[in-house]
């Protein structure tokens, strides 16, 4: 039964190796020139400073569950697409459907202004 | 591969309330008279209810696709059952649509988001544009969603699947859930929502927790294949012991939906916050569609035994006394009437907890009759109610009968039938579903349903003394005086109380045709 | 291979623990959290089933739980946000306006 992980242990090394190829590469060959921006954590290109409980313009929230809701319908064209070829022109009729569906629902939260930022 | 062989009359209501709902969502963009809208959605309703019938006429039960994904089961099954309780879900939405037609810029129109701040700008240079807030008609949004919580509602009622079951369950309630919480300016509703939403989202892991228990133990989620698997010496199921723990997961999920004691904390505090139209609708579909999947799921995997009836019997004793004794004690009449459904669906379980013919035909009945007399009595709330108000205290029917006759006295109907006083629709509902209990040995549940029944004519008499009795309240002799604009209430809105009323009256005096249609869907199951 | 059995127990765990998070904790957003636990851990036991029974349709209903939780989320939040904007709180006891 051992035996079945070891592709995992391998692609644990491989992965691991690569990183430190890479980091260590980098280090070795890269030139140096540093900056105080240079040096402040990464994030986002927005400044990293004050709380990271900060509060959240509240628009993010409209946006956010919109990308969550057509992010997730999409989980249901898997086993479609794991299906298409036995499920033929009747799957793709269904697959349509689907999405006119979610369409219309997108149509709708557009005209309402849903991504405008205001 | 060829195409699998659908039986699309089966789905035809829920594709006709689908299609119409967005078509309502493209159509709100575009008129700017919300009014048709609302007529839009009449027709898909009474569309759908003419699909119901068209399957109806073949009497067969028509499954929608032999050999579903999990089995020898289908998803959906057009039987008797599942299309009667389709036809009251949606007898019920098309006169929810026709209460809201008149009343739905009450609680649709609100504010947009972000505007507020415009005004505060504005504020700074008189002359500049936008003054006041911009107001938005989200009449389109509440008609789509009462159509697609209809969708759902008549899927589950002919769901043959427990992942169908939760489906449906699912679709109709996230729509219920906004439609409580509809009206934004005003905190009680989205309060309502909150907490109708909270606990509906806990029932619906209990529900979900119970299918896979249900999945472990049989193998299947398809009813058929269920009943099918759990006969002994069919295969073998390691997980057989699991069958009645999921079994009791899944009844706490329904006794949520159905709002059975001890399950029913959210529905009084659902019901009064939520615009009176959605009330209406919900106290009744609701409980049309999850009984009908309840009995279904009680034949396929309880086998109506006799531990289960029982506590379904003790679920009823409870809910029925707690919900009258709670219903008493109410100044608010829709809190009453809250509570009053609650009790009304104890007496609706007590047919089921016979677990016989006469007992789950009863049930039938009085779901029917239950959905005009309840659906009828918030109708006339919401006659009463104050454009500005979501409530209606009893003070304000004081006189009633003095200033509208015609109104008072259909609600009078509506009380007595509710009390179930012969010969109302609501009298026979529970003389069946007493006469169940009795017929099945449980003598004493009936006994306790007739006490209950005696409590609840209490309040619901109250009620018709007040309006025919009493002197009218300060603020109301105001009213009639001229003093204060007096509030007639629309067409729409009294047609949707004479329909409640005329159906509650036909259901009483003629009832061979329905009595039949019932013991035909009733015959089908597996009773005990 | 761990045994099915093992699945079913953790996922019960797991089950309790979102049912006690939504009785004992009194933040609307903790609830929330509580529930979506509930429903992961019937995810787990679906899952863990369609390996028991070399069906896929275990898997299928995992995803079309996923589905829903997140459709619940979107309303779920939408109703905490109508709520939070009249009253500026998450705790389910400062929201008390019905009561009888």
């Amino acid at each position: 039964m051992t035996e079945a992980y070891l592709p995992i242990l391998v692609m644990m090394v491989v992965a691991g190796g690569f990183a430190a190829i890479a980091l260590g590469v980098s280090a070795l060959l890269g030139p140096r020139r540093p900056n105080p921006a240079k040096d402040t954590p990464y994030e986002s290109g927005i400044v990293p400073l004050g709380d990271a409980r900060r509060r959240f313009p509240v628009q993010f929230y409209v946006i956010a569950v919109l990308f969550i809701l057509f992010d997730v319908e999409v989980i249901l064209m898997y086993p479609w697409a794991v299906a298409a070829r036995q499920l033929g022109l009747f799957g793709l009729i269904e697959m349509a459907i689907f999405v006119v569906i979610l369409l219309v629902g997108f149509i709708y939260a557009w005209k309402n202004d849903a991504f405008k930022w205001q | 591969m060829t195409f699998p062989t659908l039986n699309f009359p089966v789905i035809a209501p829920q594709i006709v309330l689908v299609a119409a709902a967005l078509i309502i969502l493209l159509a709100d963009l575009m008129v700017a008279n919300k009014r048709i809208l609302g007529w839009i959605s009449l027709i898909a309703v009474i569309g759908a209810l003419a699909a119901v019938f068209v399957c109806r006429s073949d009497s067969a039960a028509f499954p929608l696709a032999l050999g579903g994904p999990s089995g020898p089961g289908t998803m959906a099954l057009a039987d008797g059952l599942g299309l009667f309780a389709s036809a009251a879900v949606l007898i019920a939405a098309g006169l929810a649509i026709l209460l809201a037609i008149e009343r739905v810029g009450d609680f649709s129109r609100f504010e947009k988001p972000g505007s507020e701040k415009k005004q505060a700008r504005s504020g700074d240079h008189p002359i500049a544009e936008a003054p006041g807030p911009q107001v938005t008609d989200r009449a389109g949004a509440y008609y789509a969603l009462l159509l697609l919580a209809t969708a759902g509602m008549t899927a589950m009622a002919t769901a043959s699947d427990l992942m169908t079951i939760f489906i449906a369950l699912e679709i109709f309630s996230l729509a219920l859930y906004i439609l409580v919480g509809f009206n934004r300016r005003d905190l009680r509703s989205g309060e309502a929502a909150l907490k109708y939403f909270l606990l509906g989202a806990f029932a619906s892991g209990f529900f979900l927790y119970g299918i896979a228990l249900i999945y472990a133990a049989t193998g299947t989620t398809s009813l058929e294949a269920i009943l099918h698997n759990i006969q002994p010496m069919s295969i073998s199921l390691p997980f057989r012991p699991l069958l009645p723990v999921g079994m009791g997961l899944l009844l706490v999920g329904f006794g949520f939906k159905l709002a059975l004691v001890p399950f029913h904390m959210w529905t009084p505090d659902a019901y009064q916050g939520a615009p009176t139209p959605v009330t209406a609708f919900m106290s009744v579909a609701t409980k049309a569609a999850a009984f009908a999947a309840l009995i279904r799921v009680l034949a396929a995997v309880a086998s109506y035994d006799r531990p289960w009836l029982l506590a379904l019997a003790a679920l009823a004793v409870l809910t029925m006394t707690l919900g009258n004794l709670a219903a008493l004690r109410q100044t608010s009449l829709k809190r009453m009437l809250a509570y009053s459904s609650i009790a009304h669906a104890g007496y609706l379980l007590i047919g089921l907890a016979a677990g016989n013919q006469l007992g789950v035909e009863g049930a039938l009945y009085y779901l029917l009759a239950y959905t005009f007399m309840n659906l009828g009595a918030f109708a006339v709330l919401l006659a009463v109610q104050r454009r500005d108000e979501n409530d209606v205290t009893g003070d304000r029917i004081l006189g009633l009968a003095g200033r509208q006759p015609l109104l008072a006295a259909l609600m009078a109907v509506l009380m007595f039938s509710l009390a179930g006083i012969p010969p109302l629709a609501g009298f026979f509902g529970k003389l069946y579903v007493f006469s169940g209990a009795v017929e099945a040995g449980l003598a004493w549940l009936a006994i306790v349903g007739v006490l209950n029944s005696a409590l609840g004519a209490y309040y619901y008499l109250r009620v018709t003394i007040l309006m025919f009795m009493a002197e009218p309240a300060e603020s109301d002799q105001e009213i009639s005086s001229g003093k204060v604009e007096t509030l007639q209430p629309g067409w729409a809105v009294m047609t949707t109380v004479v329909l409640a009323v005329l159906g509650t009256i036909v259901l009483g005096l003629w009832q061979w045709p329905w009595t039949q249609t019932i013991a035909q869907a009733v015959s089908t199951l597996a009773l005990r | 291979m761990v045994p099915i059995s093992y699945y079913l127990i953790l996922s019960a765990i797991l089950f309790t623990v979102g049912v006690v998070g939504v009785l004992i904790r009194r933040n609307v957003l903790i609830i929330f959290m509580s529930v979506e636990m509930m429903l992961n851990a019937v995810n787990l036991t679906f899952a863990a089933l369609a390996l028991h029974f070399l069906s896929l349709n275990g898997q299928i209903f995992v995803l079309m739980a996923m589905v829903v939780a997140a459709a619940e989320v979107a309303v779920g939040l939408a109703i905490v946000m109508t709520v939070v904007r009249h009253k500026d709180t998450t705790n389910i006891e400062d929201v008390n306006l019905l009561k009888g």
